[in-house]
This record gives C-alpha cells, sequence and structure tokens, in this order.
C-alpha cells in the first residue's frame, strides 16, 4: 500500500485515492486542424517511462480534489506530490 | 543432438538415476549478427522463433533474455487457455492459438500439461445473463464452441458455488467453453525453447537489450549488455518493457504498465474441476494439478515495472474469492506474486510492422496474453517472414490509434482489469 501525501490533507492510505495517469497532458487547440495522428497521440500515446513518472490522482476518499504527484515507476518512491497547475518539480530521473 | 523425450527414454534414465538426463537448449554465445534477432524469451518469444525456424526456415536466429526463461509474465500468470472473445478479430486469433494448444504438447514433444477442463464465466445479474447469451451465439457463429448454461447445469458442474439466491451476487446462469482450461505455463517457455533450440535458434538468455541501432529508418542490430548484435529484422516481444524498447527507436506507444498480481492456496485434494471466471464479483480461479487454487486478483492503479503490487489488491481479491466459494474462506495462501502487464486502451494486442523498416512488435497483450502464446508466436513469425501481417493479425496494428479502429475487447477480458 502506498502512502500518499495529499497536498490538501497530508499523508494518507492509497486506498483513499484514485489514479488518473500521466500528467500534463494538454489537449491540442487548433482541433480542425489536427491530422488523425495528432489526435491518437493525444488521446492514447502515453510515455509511460521506467523511472520518474509524473501522475495525476484524485483524494477519492478525502477532499475529492486532484493534484499531481511525481513517482518512480520501480521503487514506487512518491518523490513529490503538488498541486495542479504547479509546474512538476526538477527531480533526477 | 537431442534425444526424443518418450516413455523408452523415462525408463531408460531411471536405469541410471535420472542423473545423465542432456540439457533441454544450449546456452550459445551471441554470434555478431544474425537473421532475426528476437528480443524478449518469454512464452510468446520462444514460440516465434520456433514458428520461424520450422514453418519459415529462419534457422539463423537468436533469442535475447535479459534474465532467465519464462521468468516474465509467462511464469506469473494463471495459465488460463480460451477463445471464447466477442469481436471476429480477437475470435479468430485466439480460436487459432487455441487450436494450436491442442496438439502442441505433440508438436514440441514436451509436454505442456493442456487440460481441457472447461471455462465458466457466470451470470450474477439479468444484464449479465443477456450479454453472456449474446456472446455465446456471436461466438458459435464464428465457430468457436461455446454454450449456455441454466442455474442446475452450473450446479452439476461446481456444486461448491455460493448459489444461496440471496447472496449480494446470485447465480443465475453461465456461459461455457468446454475446449477451455489451463496448461502448465513454465513447461511452454521449457517446451519452445527446447524444439526452437533442436532448429539452430539460438537462444541467449542474461543478454539485455540497451539500445536499438536505426540508421535510413531502418532497423540495423541491437546494442546488448553483452555487445552489439547485427540483424536485418528485429521482433521485440518484451511484454511489460514494451514502451522502453519502442522508445529506443524513437516510437511512442499506446500502452501503460501496470503490475497484475497472482496467488495460490496450499495444495488441497481435487475440488475444483473446471475454470470459474466471474466479471460481478471478479473471480478468476482454477486448481492446479499439484492441488492448489490459482487465482489471479486485478491490476494496481498505478503505472510500475516493480512485479510487486499493493496488498489492498489482494485482500479484495480474496474477499471476492469467499464471496463465490465460501468453503475456501479457511484456505491458507501460499504464495503470492507480481508481474508486469503491458495494457493497451482497446484491451487488445499491438501484433505488426513497426514505422521502422525490419522491426516489429508483438505487444499489448495486457492481462490476458498466455492463452495466445502459440497463436501469437505463429502471426508473428509469419508477420516477421514475409514483412507482412497475416490475415489473422492485421487487425492488430499501432495505426489503429490513430485511424480509431480499435478492438474493444475490455469485455471479453471476463472479469474486468
Amino acid at each position: 500500500m502506498l502512502l500518499i501525501t495529499c497536498p490538501h490533507c497530508g499523508q494518507r492510505d492509497e486506498s483513499e485515492f484514485a489514479y488518473g495517469g500521466e500528467a500534463h497532458i494538454a489537449r491540442p487547440l487548433q482541433t480542425d486542424q489536427l491530422t488523425d495522428q495528432q489526435w491518437g497521440d493525444y488521446l492514447f500515446m502515453r510515455k509511460n517511462p521506467k523511472g520518474v513518472h509524473f501522475e495525476r490522482w484524485n483524494h477519492a476518499r478525502g477532499c475529492r480534489r486532484w493534484f499531481n504527484a511525481a513517482r518512480h515507476t520501480v521503487t514506487h518512491e512518491i518523490i513529490a506530490t503538488y498541486k495542479m497547475g504547479e509546474p512538476p518539480p526538477a527531480v533526477s530521473k | 543432438m537431442k534425444s526424443k523425450y518418450s516413455i523408452f527414454s523415462l525408463a531408460r534414465n531411471a536405469l541410471d538415476y535420472h542423473e545423465n538426463w542432456t540439457e533441454a537448449w544450449r546456452s550459445p554465445e551471441p554470434k555478431p549478427a544474425y537473421d532475426a534477432i528476437i528480443v524478449g524469451g518469454g512464452g510468446h518469444g520462444l514460440a516465434t522463433a520456433y514458428y520461424l525456424a520450422k514453418l519459415h526456415g529462419l534457422t539463423n536466429i537468436a533469442v535475447l533474455e535479459k534474465g532467465w526463461l519464462g521468468g516474465g509474465n509467462t511464469g506469473r500468470n494463471t495459465t488460463i487457455v480460451r477463445s471464447n472473445y466477442l469481436w471476429d478479430e480477437s475470435a479468430f486469433l485466439y480460436e487459432h492459438a487455441l487450436k494450436l494448444w491442442e496438439s502442441l504438447s505433440q508438436d514440441l514433444n514436451f509436454n505442456v500439461m493442456f487440460s481441457q477442463r472447461g471455462l465458466m464465466n457466470l451470470a450474477h445479474n439479468l444484464h449479465d445473463l443477456r450479454e453472456i447469451q449474446r456472446r455465446v451465439n456471436a461466438i458459435r457463429l464464428n465457430d468457436i464452441d461455446s454454450e449456455f448454461l441454466t442455474v442446475d447445469q452450473v450446479r452439476q458442474i461446481c456444486p461448491i458455488l455460493n448459489f444461496d439466491p440471496k447472496a449480494r451476487h446470485p447465480i443465475l446462469g453461465a456461459s461455457l467453453q468446454r475446449r477451455g482450461g489451463v496448461a502448465r505455463h513454465d513447461a511452454v517457455a521449457w517446451g519452445y525453447a527446447r524444439a526452437a533450440d533442436a532448429l539452430g535458434v539460438d537462444i541467449i538468455q542474461n543478454c539485455e537489450v540497451s539500445g536499438l541501432r536505426v540508421a535510413n529508418n531502418r532497423i540495423q542490430g541491437v546494442e546488448t549488455t553483452r555487445g552489439y548484435i547485427a540483424a536485418p529484422k528485429v521482433g521485440c516481444v518484451p511484454a511489460g518493457h514494451s514502451s522502453v524498447i519502442a522508445a529506443m527507436a524513437g516510437l511512442r506507444f499506446p500502452i501503460e504498465s501496470h503490475p497484475l498480481q497472482a496467488l495460490v492456496s496450499e495444495p488441497v485434494k481435487p475440488i475444483l474441476h473446471t475454470v470459474v471466471m466471474s466479471g460481478a464479483v471478479h473471480v478468476y480461479v482454477s486448481q492446479s494439478d499439484k492441488g492448489e487454487l490459482v487465482l489471479g486478483a486485478g491490476i494496481d492503479a498505478y503505472t510500475s515495472y516493480a512485479q510487486r503490487g499493493s496488498p489492498h489488491i489482494l485482500e479484495h481479491q480474496l474477499g471476492s474469492l469467499t464471496e463465490l466459494f465460501p468453503l475456501f474462506s479457511r484456505l491458507r495462501f501460499m504464495r503470492q506474486w507480481g508481474g508486469i502487464v503491458d495494457v493497451c486502451p482497446d484491451a487488445s494486442p499491438i501484433v505488426a510492422k513497426m514505422p521502422v523498416e525490419g522491426l516489429y512488435f508483438n505487444c499489448g497483450w495486457g492481462t490476458g496474453g498466455f492463452k495466445a502464446t502459440p497463436g501469437s508466436g505463429w502471426v508473428f513469425a509469419y508477420t516477421i517472414a514475409q514483412d507482412r501481417p497475416h490475415k489473422l493479425n492485421e487487425a492488430f496494428t499501432l495505426e489503429r490509434f490513430s485511424h480509431g479502429y480499435l478492438i474493444d475487447e475490455h469485455g471479453a477480458a471476463a472479469v474486468a482489469h
């Protein structure tokens, strides 16, 4: 069980949270000019790194707010959590 | 040359206390170049090598495995084999695999202990009943065996289920694929390895690929921990690490890697004679020939490459098991483990040529790749040898995530992952 620090509520058990996948994927503007491949890239393609992953979590059974986390996908260490809208912290891969 | 396994070789080796069995496959040093390289020595990769050598005459090939054979998802699954898929593309692919399973032990001269003990999917509500009947009919239209069972028929096959009509998820019926069942997972890797090796394939363990060398949009070879190996064709079957290998060629994949946990109980006398799956309660369980109950959990929500997951997933799984089989509540569990599954958004695999010439990927099998092992290797070998997909895998492209022709098999996973 991961211990996740919600930026609003503090440290809680993983079972209070819902996972939201890769963070910082901006929906393309000018949608009428996108090729199918660009749409596919936005919708489906993911970094899925072996290392530090920037990802979204929702404190679903707590404050119900979304936030971001930097988590290592091999050690599962949560290096940082930060509020939505904040830039990702600089972390070594 | 290796001797054929038979009752006579068993008797002959018994006379000298089984001390003189020869190795099942060689462990050669990698050559500087091959006609083709398969990256990943799990069941799918070894099957690919075997069919390349056997059916397409490509014998100057190597299988590179970063650890030991079958140490990834091949050795970490719940060994269930079935072909009861809804959509035509999947149905034909998995049915092709199932037909290969039926003669695999004879083909490989290696007992993969394929046991067609039947496989039930339970219905727990009106929607389940309708959906199961729809699937049974769709599957039968594809000439694949499938039948609908009433509650009484389910009770005859598996009387230990919780048939209490007041249960939270009462059993209202089931679908049954009699040709479904289980196989011995390790034997699949070993059998394919031994048979491929006998045809001249070099199987190189402890050889991790660290880079793909590409020039002029054409694959040149692979960088490994045991040096550079050149090849005009490279087929990648890296399962959980698909995105990592794809990134080495500058490709982005629609794949996310998640832990999927499974566990086995202490061995008990035969009690469960078929495979039971339930989507609503989320259970898939069978009993191994050693007597252990083998069951799988759902995937952990987060992405991971760690081959372990969170304990609350297992707690949830055991709750589901005892809801469906109250008498299992006193069983103790012996082992638990996790594998890293490469999940595509439509829960269907990618078995295709890549935009880089000479590069092929077979990945994205997600939570259900074991059952497809022979068919997956068979179509992938065809794709590599002919440089074009076989009719059976032509829909399973990477490009479907651009043009939108997805093969949505989330429902066919039989349990929700």
